[in-house]
């Protein structure tokens, strides 16, 4: 089975080359899919922590986020 | 009055996609670059959007504030410092409605100067559901160098699908 392309474009003489990667392209670019997944994977979870760490703190207080924004208005 | 002049054409054609787009030996002879691209990459789940490259500079020398809407939520991040590439505009993905491609544009005025490099950038992933991206950025790129090239990669995918298409125009202000 073929592997995907990558394509050039010369924008001074118009060609146009879609060029086949080699394996070890392949191994690169799913390499960086990797780094990738795992770098979002880090910010979803540092965004639920922070989610999670607000909804705890206005449990503690006693109060709704509507009331937390009104007290820093 | 300003004149646009197509100086590059990427079509993706095979059946396997692209996992980049590369404009080269681009000419010094116009003012500014407009980018406009119709992009959906094979990202699976979650959203996507194009990480942009200049002179093959891999280097952390990029930066950039962006707006964006998820379709229920409206937020803005930064690059928090040098990184190393640009963010641009949100593609549509698998996880999209079917045959629907993200539109973006980048405005790169000034593109041949010795100043540091600004990219102006609107983009939307088409999506008919309530999770739909929507985006506007202000990159910067910080070196001295006439833009000669330009490099487009998914940033979460690894391949730009069939039918995807970048047009690169030049603009001349004289």
């Amino acid at each position: 089975m073929p592997n995907p392309t990558r394509i050039e474009v010369n924008c001074t003489t118009g060609e146009v080359l879609e060029i086949e990667l080699t394996d070890a392209e392949m191994a690169e670019l799913a390499y960086q899919a990797e780094l990738a997944a795992d770098a979002k994977a880090e910010e979803d979870r540092i965004a639920a922590q922070r989610a999670a760490d607000k909804a705890a703190l206005l449990e503690r207080l006693g109060i709704t986020a509507d009331e937390a924004a009104l007290l820093l208005a | 009055m300003p004149t646009y002049t197509q100086i590059g054409t990427a079509q993706v054609v095979g059946l396997l996609g692209a996992s980049s787009i590369d404009f080269t030996a681009i000419p010094a002879t116009y003012t500014d670059l407009v980018l406009k691209v119709s992009i959906r990459s094979n990202q699976v789940s979650g959203n996507d959007f194009i990480k942009l490259r200049f002179n093959s500079d891999t280097g952390s020398n990029y930066s950039y504030r962006r707006l964006y809407g998820t379709g229920s939520a409206v937020g803005s991040d930064n690059s928090g410092g040098a990184v190393s590439s640009a963010v641009s505009a949100y593609i549509s993905t698998t996880g999209d409605t079917a045959n629907t491609f993200g539109n973006g544009e980048f405005y790169i005025p000034n593109y041949t100067g010795s100043t540091y490099k600004s990219v102006s950038v609107d983009g939307v992933a088409e999506n008919n559901a309530s999770a739909a991206y929507s985006s506007l950025v202000a990159d910067l790129w910080s070196s001295t160098s006439a833009i000669t090239s330009i490099n487009l990669t998914p940033n979460n995918g690894t391949s730009f699908v069939q039918y995807s298409t970048a047009y690169l125009y030049g603009v001349s202000n004289a």
